[in-house]
């Protein structure tokens, strides 16, 4: 029990060094590290697709393929609830 | 589930068209302002639970099947890749957005910058906001309402 007390003190030691590590090197809010993928979009969403809303245009055109994958996983979810709570009309 | 008592029955009824309502414009402008076919379809989809909630499960039951519900998610299913696929015959690639700059539907397309929200832009965007919409709603809804049913039914209370 003292064993797996002090296993269990180092290891909470190790992972919050990480964390409190990883927080320290997080760079300060607005200068991401790699911006040509945001730039390009801010840029021409409005020509592009035509979209005032830049995350609908994400959401709807640049990313479509996700969006698909999205719809087919609710798809899925409501035809797996309705089939395993179906009625049965046994009165 | 049986019905709620009459306080509640009558402030739903007042709440459920303006919930109604707001998830119809979220959906609606969702190439426009926050929001889209998602957001506003768990709205929508919200506000029918709030009234199954209210009313009870045999006062839906009389008037509407979880068939026809399945039968409204599937139809938008189908709208999406419908769209998706048109342009492909309409452009040059799956999921193409062949209605900018065309002046068939939502062509126009929007100054540089913000600007004055226009209804008639986007292309394609808000023809598939509608249809993931339509999919949301019945998706959520038949979700509550199987589940709604089945609990009468274990219960052994309200038949039917």
């Amino acid at each position: 029990m003292k064993q797996r007390t002090i296993a269990a003190a180092i290891f909470f030691i190790i992972v919050a060094i990480f964390f409190i590590m990883a927080a320290w090197s997080m760079r300060p809010f607005g200068t991401p590290e790699q911006s040509a993928m945001d730039d390009y979009i801010i840029q021409n969403t409005q020509e592009e697709t035509g979209a005032n809303n830049g995350v609908t245009s994400v959401v709807f055109d640049y990313r479509g393929f996700d969006t698909l994958g999205e719809a087919t996983i609710l798809f899925t979810a409501v035809a797996a609830v309705v089939m395993i709570l179906r009625r049965e009309d046994h009165e | 589930m049986s019905e709620m008592s009459k306080i509640i029955r009558t402030i739903t009824s007042i709440a459920f068209p303006f919930a109604m309502i707001y998830g119809l414009y979220v959906i609606a402008h969702g190439h426009l302002t926050p929001g889209g076919g998602f957001q506003g379809g768990a709205i929508v989809a919200s506000s029918c639970a709030m009234i199954l909630v209210a009313f009870g499960s045999p006062w839906i039951n009389d008037r509407l099947k979880e068939k026809n519900l399945s039968a409204l998610e599937s139809l938008g299913a189908l709208g999406f890749i419908s769209l998706a696929l048109l342009g492909l015959v309409f452009g040059i690639a799956f999921f193409h957005n062949f209605l900018v700059g065309s002046d068939v539907l939502f062509g126009t397309i929007p100054a540089f910058g913000s600007s004055v929200a226009d209804i008639n832009t986007g292309g394609v965007l808000p023809l598939m906001n509608f249809a993931v919409g339509l999919k949301v709603i019945a998706g959520l809804f038949v979700i509550v309402l199987v589940m709604a049913y089945t609990t009468t039914h274990l219960q052994g209370g309200s038949k039917k």
